[in-house]
């Protein structure tokens, strides 16, 4: 193989030796290049295959655009698939695989795809797959997954790390090529601070490749003082591999950064950009022509052309022809010769000379020319194209605005002429244009300064004033408007034809601009087109949306360091240290990592352990860890106010050292959380929430003294990680307790529902004391500060206390009949709990009081709470199981409620549950069945009220 | 949607350090009208337009603001702490 790698010229570091393997077979290259410019030095034309036809495919441009060489990047964790050839840079022991062709690149099975192409014209998935709508789950879906599809994903697990960062500054500039790198140069020499981010390996843009001269220099010097003065000025950061990818409101911009690989940094960057001022300076895409033939690997823009010639030293064929639509092409032509390509003949569209069509299977070898009324061919093993350039407005449109259609430019420009956007047609004019909109957008925000001076340009640009050409006439064959996804001419003329000719519609029944390169290329050759078949100018057939993201972002830069352990937070209970010396097994709760239970050696299942953890409280003593409840203290003048506002209940009149239970409404009238109150002195005091409904509880009373009573005189704050909490139960709590603490426990001296400030440990820890049970046991729940937590904790269980864990408290409760967010499921109220006479009537106003009165919420057959046994008490009674009449067919209308806790009662020898059931408080006694939809399962059960362990309540108060 | 909000306390902030309640409605008296109460709870508009709502900055300052923006435009003209209105 002969290379076509030019004797001279390019930016690549020509002395030093990259290896690299494409599709297995090993290639070498230079620091500087692209995998595209590598594979085409290597006389590599054919890298991919075409979505739809499966069409062999080479390059088409030199950047970010890139529909046709998509490859896969990399192995295993790292591989990336659908990277553009043309953006990745050259690596040593890069290993880039062809996609979407089987069994290999050059012999595609699936290319008999273009054999049906009659079938496969636009609107085919539409028109083909109608049918029952199963076989869309079926047949269907398997069949265009399969068929369809670039790259796969890979399976493991990305070894990389991503980062997120912010950023600030007064002048954001988006490209930096002439326009950006004056804009900049303009705004830092004022003293602003300018970040300019360009998404090329080397920031530069058409200096990279131009021939004109600036000021007598080449454009290569020019960029290099460009460069250097920039580095040089501190208040100007140059983020080269950046790559803008959205405009947000407020002047925010995301743009995700490639970041050259050190050991431990980042793989990407993800940026968030506030800017003061923003300049788009993004520059213009060349427009492919549309004839037949024009996806033939060889044919390219011409400006790649010119890249490839320029920048990397390669030429993209050893006879290349030009066929232009307009002037620039041209000059593009003349440039290309003097950069030593072989130009064989440029072909003006313009005075009638016309590629037609374009042959060769995987790569181009000849073009049908129509010369003046005359057919020829031309052998050629290259043919570079340009039908003119559009600018890119795509960050300026995200924002909803539409694009406004420019006769004079044959494009679309941004939504109005306020917007800081470059439309330069020259060099000198971009350069000019750069640096005064880089002066005037500094000028905002009081910065003095001058634009930038380059001198004046040799062999600039010719603006082009030529009519754009939608379509070559004569075309023959498959003429491509959407090279990534398929969509010839024809596609769009068949869509006009059958009532899809609205801009949108069109897109989807055609899937025209809906590749991963979302149309960068093809949108506006598809609206040229539209517009012709509808006689209409393009001003009028519109534009489709422009949405964020500008090129497609991996997941892992939008996940940043937020995957696997990092995900999300989490919390850690004061006394997770206690627990983990003691074997806890934990358990996931929201953010929190709970004790679930606390094995011991020789118990072979969780229940068993379970059932002896609820055993030692009934019988002796437990401790438990319940530090994630929310904890708020409600300090102020107008606390028992504010606290007699959000619960149903009174509370008002709680004396100082009492706690009370407290039921929360939202305003429709429904339980939104309970806990306990309690009084530590006149003006302060301590409630505790779920841990399920802690930061909604202390939104809601924020919201509550914010916004409805800021008249009250009363603050709330959240204590809860401050203070370890851990609840002491069973017959044995006192005299532990009395035994490490300084206040009289004594009944009388401390009854039922008392609180108040205590010492422990001979004076060493000032606690918080409550005689609080959910046990349904003697208990206390105490609390001190979260660093002496675990000492407190130690010591009751050095004097006897068994810890136990969430599914013993959990067993416990249930036999109490006491509810969590299970029961207080968002659709039931007080009375359903059975809790309706805690409800003030006498309050003036409270949360909930007034949608709570509604007929609805108060009907008879609401609801209630009750208990089920079942008849067989070692069958499991599974939460969400329904419950029906005896002899009832399980269908909605019977539906009599459904179990919302259950579990294995070791006090009862039986399987227990807490149900929400049809007028449940009336039906106590009455045998149901239970249907588990899950399993198809049906047992028998006794409705019994729900308190299975001591209903006369003698054990707490004793 | 705005990218940063002007909280008066805490300076413009991300929204993500922002939860949104809703409509900026006053809570009508204990003893208004079954259907004042009604609408308060569930009737809303969907104005296209200037909009006021009730934002939290429980990422900041834990206040309760008062954000007027406009739909359409995404335009945020005025946030002000809940309780100075
Ligand atoms: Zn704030």
């Amino acid at each position: 193989m002969t290379s076509y790698r030019l004797p001279a010229g390019g930016r690549v570091a020509r002395g030093e030796s990259l290896g690299f393997h494409f599709d297995g077979r090993p290639y070498a290259g230079h620091p500087g290049d692209t995998l595209a410019s590598a594979l085409l030095a290597n006389g590599v034309r054919l890298m991919g295959r075409s979505f739809k036809y499966h069409r062999p495919r080479g390059v088409l441009t030199a950047g970010s655009a890139e529909p046709n060489a998509l490859v896969t990047i990399g192995e295993g964790g790292r591989r990336e698939p659908n990277a553009r050839a043309t953006m990745v840079e050259l690596s040593d022991g890069l290993i880039a695989t062809s996609q979407n062709r089987w069994p290999s690149l050059a012999l595609d099975l699936g290319a008999v795809n273009g054999l049906l192409s009659p079938f496969l014209a636009a609107g085919f998935y539409y028109k083909t797959f109608m049918g029952p709508a199963r076989a869309w789950e079926r047949l269907y879906e398997p069949l265009i997954r399969r068929a369809a599809g670039l790259g796969r994903a890979g399976e493991d697990s990305d070894p990389d790390a991503y980062e997120k960062t912010w950023a600030h500054c007064d002048l954001l500039i988006v490209g930096a090529g002439p326009a950006g790198l004056a804009a900049a140069l303009t705004a830092a020499r004022a003293g602003a601070e300018t970040i300019l981010v360009d998404e090329g390996a080397e920031p530069g843009g058409a200096l990279l490749y131009e021939t004109a001269l600036i000021g007598g220099k080449s454009t290569d010097e020019t960029l290099a003082d460009m460069l250097a003065e920039l580095a040089a000025l501190p208040n100007c950061r140059l983020l080269s591999r950046t790559t803008a990818l959205a405009w947000y409101d407020d002047d925010v911009f995301a743009a995700v950064e490639r970041v050259r690989k050190a050991p431990g940094g980042p793989a990407e960057r993800l940026w968030r950009i506030v800017a003061k001022r923003a300049l788009l300076a993004t520059g213009a895409e060349e427009r492919p022509l549309v004839f037949g033939g024009n996806d033939r690997p060889g044919v390219m823009l011409a400006e790649a052309g010119l890249t490839y010639a320029r920048r990397y030293g390669v030429a993209v064929g050893r006879r290349v022809a030009v066929f232009t639509a307009h002037e620039g092409g041209l000059r593009t032509a003349k440039a290309l010769a003097a950069s030593g390509v072989e130009i064989v003949e440029t072909l003006d569209a313009r005075r009638g000379a016309r590629v037609v069509s374009a042959s060769g299977g995987r790569g181009l070898v000849d073009c049908e020319i129509e010369d003046g009324g005359r057919r020829r061919r031309l052998q050629v093993d290259a043919l570079l194209m340009s039908g003119g350039y559009a600018p890119r407005i795509h960050l300026a449109c995200q924002r909803g605005g539409r694009p406004r259609w420019s006769e004079a430019h044959s494009a679309f420009l941004p939504p109005d002429d306020g917007l800081p956007f470059v439309c330069a047609t020259t060099l000198a004019d971009a350069l000019d244009e750069g640096a005064a909109r880089g002066a005037a957008l500094v000028g905002e925000i009081g910065r003095k300064a001058a634009p930038a001076a380059f001198g004046a340009i040799d062999g600039d640009w010719t603006p082009s004033t030529d009519k754009p050409l939608w379509r070559v006439p004569g075309s023959r064959g498959k003429a491509f408007v959407d090279f990534q996804n398929d969509v010839q001419a024809d596609d769009i003329a068949l869509a006009a034809r059958e009532g899809y000719d609205h801009v949108e519609l069109a897109k989807r029944y055609t899937t025209n601009g809906m590749a991963t390169d979302q149309g960068k290329l093809s949108n506006l050759n598809a609206i040229g087109l539209l517009a012709e078949a509808r006689g209409v100018s393009p001003a009028e057939v519109g534009a489709t949306t422009f949405r964020p993201f500008y090129t497609p972002v991996s997941f892992g830069a939008l996940a940043g360091p937020h995957r696997g352990p990092h995900f999300q937070p989490v919390r850690r209970s004061p006394l997770d240290g206690w627990a983990r010396r003691r074997g806890a097994v934990f358990v996931e709760a929201g953010l929190w990592m709970r004790a679930s239970y606390f094995p011991r050696a020789g118990e072979t299942h969780w229940r068993e352990t379970v059932n002896r953890e609820a055993l030692a409280v009934r019988g002796d003593v437990g401790l438990c860890d319940v530090s994630t409840l929310g904890k708020i203290e409600i300090v102020g003048p107008d606390a028992g106010l504010l606290l007699d506002r959000v619960y149903c209940n009174g509370f008002a009149k709680l004396p100082v050292g009492r706690a009370r239970y407290g039921l929360m409404l939202r305003e429709d009238g429904f339980i939104f959380d309970d806990g306990t109150t309690s009084r530590l002195d006149d003006q302060r005091y301590v409630m505790t929430t779920t841990t399920a409904a802690a930061a909604d509880v202390l939104r809601h009373l924020e919201f509550c003294t914010q916004v409805h009573w800021p008249e009250l005189k009363v603050r709330v704050v959240s204590v809860t990680d401050s203070w370890a909490q851990m609840a002491l139960a069973g017959p044995r709590s006192r005299a532990l307790l009395q035994a490490i603490c300084d206040a009289d426990l004594s009944n009388q001296a401390f009854p039922h529902m008392s609180a108040r400030a205590v010492t422990l440990l001979g004076w060493r820890v000032a606690a918080r004391l409550f005689r609080l049970s959910y046990s349904g046991e003697l208990a206390y729940e105490i609390a001190t500060p979260a660093g002496e937590g675990e000492l407190v904790a130690e010591a009751l269980c050095a004097a006897g206390a068994s810890p136990y864990g969430l599914e013993a408290m959990g067993v416990l409760r249930i036999e109490k009949g006491h509810v969590t967010h299970n029961e207080i499921n968002g659709t039931v109220t007080p009375g359903d709990l059975g809790m309706g006479r805690m409800v003030s009537s006498t309050k003036a106003d409270f949360i909930g009081r007034r949608m709570l009165a509604r007929e609805g919420l108060q009907a008879p057959d609401r609801p209630r709470l009750v208990g089920l046994l079942p008849f067989a008490p070692q069958a499991p009674l599974r939460a969400g199981a329904h419950v029906l009449r005896e002899g009832d067919e399980a269908r909605l209308e019977n539906d009599q409620g459904h179990i919302t806790s259950s579990c294995y009662s070791p006090h009862l020898n039986s399987h227990i549950a807490l149900t929400l059931v049809t007028r449940g408080e009336a039906r106590h006694g009455e045998t149901v069945q239970v249907w588990n939809a899950l399993k198809n399962e049906y047992a028998r059960a006794r409705i019994v009220a729900p308190v299975f362990v001591d209903p006369a309540q003698e054990r707490l108060h004793g | 949607m705005a990218s940063l909000i002007r909280c008066p306390h805490c300076g413009p902030r991300p929204r993500e350090e922002f939860t949104i309640r809703g409509a900026a409605l006053k809570r009508p008296a204990p003893d208004a009208s079954e259907d004042a109460w009604f609408a308060y709870v569930y009737l809303r508009d969907n104005p296209r337009g200037p909009h006021e709502e009730h934002w939290h900055h429980n990422g900041g300052c834990r206040r309760w603001l008062t954000v007027a923006r406009d739909t359409a435009t995404h335009a945020v003209s005025c946030v002000q702490d809940a309780g100075a209105s």
